[in-house]
């Protein structure tokens, strides 16, 4: 019997479709495929490095190709994928970093408030040092 | 004990997701209002350089760019698996190659400034 199992194992079929089998296993893949947008804006960063170093010219092309149409629409994507990644990541923490008082836990809004607060004064901050105001 | 590569792999995830979760918002914000005609002053040639000619500035972005492309590494490769792509060993070794080749090219480019 034994033989049996190892001459033909079952293979379950995998395909992607159950992804659409609920609304929370969408909301799911919306969070994961976020990393697309985060990863695609950090080697626009990489690539911005390079323009950079080769000096003012290569700079200012940098810059005028940021402007064009396509970046825009990146710009605007990336913004709107990178936040829900920031606010589901937020909505976490209370699960990966339970803080007991006593015999009580704080409760999840207090750890997670804490972070969007954190999130806010962190991105107040850094619009001041880049002069945006 | 069996030995495991995970906190290896993971541990730079978790920094990750938590570094893009604060910063990466508001970072794709100014570059958003670059693209919009309104780039902040840091932008102006001479002032990016100066600050990006900083040892501090360059250790921060240098490793920025590692956890940010690490994150996004480790959640592509596990994507694929949910998606039905069984080969996890090649679709690791190609993402997180990716991962780091990203940031020895950010640190090549920062060497330069």
């Amino acid at each position: 019997m034994a033989q049996g199992m190892s001459r033909k194992p079952y293979v379950r079929p995998m395909t992607s479709e159950w992804i659409f089998r609920h609304p929370r296993y969408v909301r799911y893949m919306v969070r994961e495929f976020s990393c697309l947008f985060i990863g695609g804006w950090t080697l626009l960063l990489v690539w911005g490095l390079k323009q950079l170093a080769e000096g003012p010219a290569a700079w200012a092309a940098f810059l005028q190709w940021l402007t064009s149409p396509a970046s825009i629409v990146f710009h605007v994507a990336a913004l709107g994928f990178a936040s829900y990644h920031s606010i589901t990541w937020f909505n976490l923490t209370p699960k990966a970093l339970p803080v007991q008082r006593g015999e009580e836990f704080l409760p999840d809004r207090a750890i997670s408030g804490a972070h969007f607060v954190a999130w806010a004064l962190v991105s107040v901050a850094i619009l001041f040092l880049a002069g945006a105001f | 004990m069996a030995i495991s590569n995970k906190p290896i792999v993971w541990g730079p995830f978790a920094a990750g997701g938590t570094l893009t979760a604060f910063v990466t918002p508001v970072l794709v914000l100014l570059t958003l209002a670059a693209a919009l005609g309104h780039a902040p002053d840091l932008f102006a040639y001479d002032r990016l350089h100066a600050f990006a000619a900083h040892w501090l500035a360059k250790i921060l972005i240098a490793g920025t760019v590692f956890l940010s492309l690490w994150s996004t590494a480790h959640r592509l490769r596990i994507t694929c698996y949910d998606l039905g792509v069984r080969a996890d060993t090649l679709v690791a070794t190609i993402v997180y190659a990716g991962a780091l080749a990203g940031t020895a090219a950010s640190v090549i480019f920062l060497a330069r400034i």
